[in-house]
């Protein structure tokens, strides 16, 4: 469905700024596929290119099967795009918005009802009112019915869950597993490591480069080095205490805990435990646990640092 | 010694025409902790905060924010604390060393006494060879720091983070967890306002806004525990969700 290998885009006078280098991935039919990475990393910019907006300085990509550089007719008519910042008109109402794009498409809003159907009815109580005066959750609701009303065959999502609380983005991640049983491929962006887990599969993206691509579940097991959970009282005493401290390689806060990792992958972080005890910390404890995502990403992230540097 | 309290709240509450927005909240905050204010869109974040901060007038109920009134004595409370939001707190147009300066101006720092804030400023933050970069120009984990750097530019009491770390990559947003676990050793108390929950396990304690109310307060942990739930995003999504006031 989608097809990318070895897209780059560099920006500025003398291209200093590389967008993406050498990305490559694919995009199987029916599939929810996430781009995460934080704000920067090159999503945009790939979504960009993708949807025919953008051309890349290389590589070459197709989306159902059309050339990205030479087909974008074709494309532009065949897929549904919602960029970051919100595309619809804040003067027009909510049903205005969504008759204007079903008109651009060639179509009607009563074709494609069916599609649309359960998210529109939770936003049609206010079809009257203008876009501008909606809340950030339900404008995400219009967006997504108006990038949909012309059945496109692939769905691009540039950060739809961005400034959006919980609740309301949990329900939009429920309204994408919808749409994937309708067979609708979906490509979706987001700088949240736990939106991850929602997805067939990921690439995790940092600074125009992808670090991995794989089943989320996949993704941490692939990480070879034992991360360790420190439970303290005092978190930043801790922090100060171990970072730098022979045999630890890295040190995390977690929310209340820190996740560390050792040097040469020693088997055994008694000697951590002893020392920040004997600096007078109390209630310490620690134990080896299953790495998350994101500690997959900090230390992919890490590791193309220290290679960027050497 | 006893406990000193930074924020004390009791039934503190704002209406607007019939419209309650928040509803006789009570809450005590210590000294130098790291306290999250959490809820959903139109739970009552910002007005309770706009009230903590001296910008507007509770309707009825008491409120003392690093010992002042907040009926009589915002000039006073505004003095006492530093704000930061990651939306507004920075001049995109002027420098890094404009913004410093212009910053520490506001707040009265001046002079030689400025020269050694800016310098220490700029080390700390790694950040010498920008000084003279527009602000616009910064990533946005560097001005996150930033903007953090000037809330507590003139030693505050308490500063208040309005979402402050949204959307930037995982070491960056541990970087600055360290710079707010870094000013709450030295005895700042930090308030924060997110609906992000990964945001929300960094504190010490967290209480959880719906509907104008306050649901629940505790250490993340505790409230985990007590909710049966395996993360904050689950407890806070179960309370939430009950919220009649949605995000309409």
């Amino acid at each position: 469905m989608i097809s990318a290998q070895h897209i780059s885009k560099s920006y500025g006078k003398k291209g200093e700024i590389k967008a993406l280098q050498d990305v490559s991935f694919e995009v199987a039919p029916g599939t929810l596929f996430g781009l995460i990475g934080p704000d920067g990393a090159g999503k945009t910019t790939l979504f960009r290119i993708l949807t025919t907006l953008l051309l890349p300085d290389a590589g070459e990509a197709r989306v159902l099967g059309y050339d990205v550089k030479t087909q974008l007719p074709e494309i532009r008519s065949r897929v549904g795009y919602m960029p970051g910042r919100f595309s619809l008109y804040q003067d027009l109402s909510v049903e205005e918005n969504l008759s204007f794009y079903a008109t651009l498409f060639n179509t009607t809003i009563e074709k494609n009802y069916h599609l649309i159907k359960p998210i529109y009815q939770q936003i049609e109580p206010f079809k009257t009112r203008r876009a501008g005066a909606l809340s950030g959750g339900m404008k995400q609701k219009l967006a997504l019915c108006c990038a949909l009303i012309h059945k496109p065959g692939v769905l691009f999502l540039d950060e739809p869950t961005t400034g959006v609380d919980v609740v309301s983005r949990k329900e939009f991640w429920d309204m994408l597993a919808d749409l994937k049983k309708e067979g609708i491929t979906i490509l979706v962006s987001t700088p949240y490591m736990d939106e991850a887990a929602l997805c067939d599969h990921i690439a995790l993206l940092h600074e125009g480069k992808i670090l991995s691509i794989a089943p989320p579940h996949q993704i941490a097991h692939s990480i070879k080095t034992v991360v360790w959970e420190v439970k303290v009282k005092k978190i930043y005493t801790a922090i100060q205490l171990l970072d730098g401290f022979a045999g630890v390689s890295s040190v995390y806060p977690f929310g209340e805990s820190l996740h560390i990792t050792l040097d040469d992958d020693r088997k055994d972080a008694g000697f951590v435990e002893a020392w920040l005890t004997r600096a007078g910390l109390t209630e310490v404890s620690i134990q080896a646990i299953e790495p998350g995502i994101e500690d997959a990403f900090l230390m992919m992230m890490t590791d193309t640092h220290k290679k960027s540097q050497s | 010694m006893s406990i000193s309290y930074s924020i004390i709240a009791d039934k503190l509450t704002k209406t607007f025409g019939d419209f309650t927005a928040v509803d006789a909240i009570s809450l005590e905050v210590k000294s130098g902790e790291i306290f999250g204010f959490l809820g959903a869109n139109g739970a009552g974040k910002t007005t309770a905060m706009r009230m903590f901060t001296g910008l507007s007038l509770p309707t009825s109920g008491k409120a003392f924010v690093a010992g002042f009134d907040v009926y009589t004595e915002t000039e006073n409370i505004k003095k006492s604390i530093g704000y930061m939001s990651q939306k507004f707190s920075l001049y995109q147009d002027l420098t890094v060393k404009e913004n410093i300066t212009f910053y520490g101006g506001i707040y009265g720092v001046y002079g030689a006494a400025m020269k050694t804030a800016m310098d220490e400023m700029l080390v700390k933050l790694g950040m010498a060879a920008e000084k003279t970069t527009l602000v616009s120009e910064l990533p946005l984990g560097w001005k996150q720091k930033l903007s953090f750097s000037l809330a507590i530019l003139h030693k505050p009491g308490i500063v208040f983070l309005d979402e402050p770390t949204g959307g930037v990559d995982p070491v960056t947003r541990r970087q600055f967890w360290t710079m707010i676990y870094e000013a709450a050793e030295s005895g700042i108390t930090v308030f924060v306002t997110t609906h992000y929950m990964d945001e929300a396990e960094y504190c010490n304690r967290v209480a959880i806004m719906v509907d104008g109310k306050i649901e629940a307060m505790g250490s993340p942990s505790e409230l985990k525990l007590q909710h049966a739930a395996n993360s904050m995003d689950d407890m806070f999504y179960r309370l939430a969700r009950k919220a009649s006031r949605n995000d309409m």
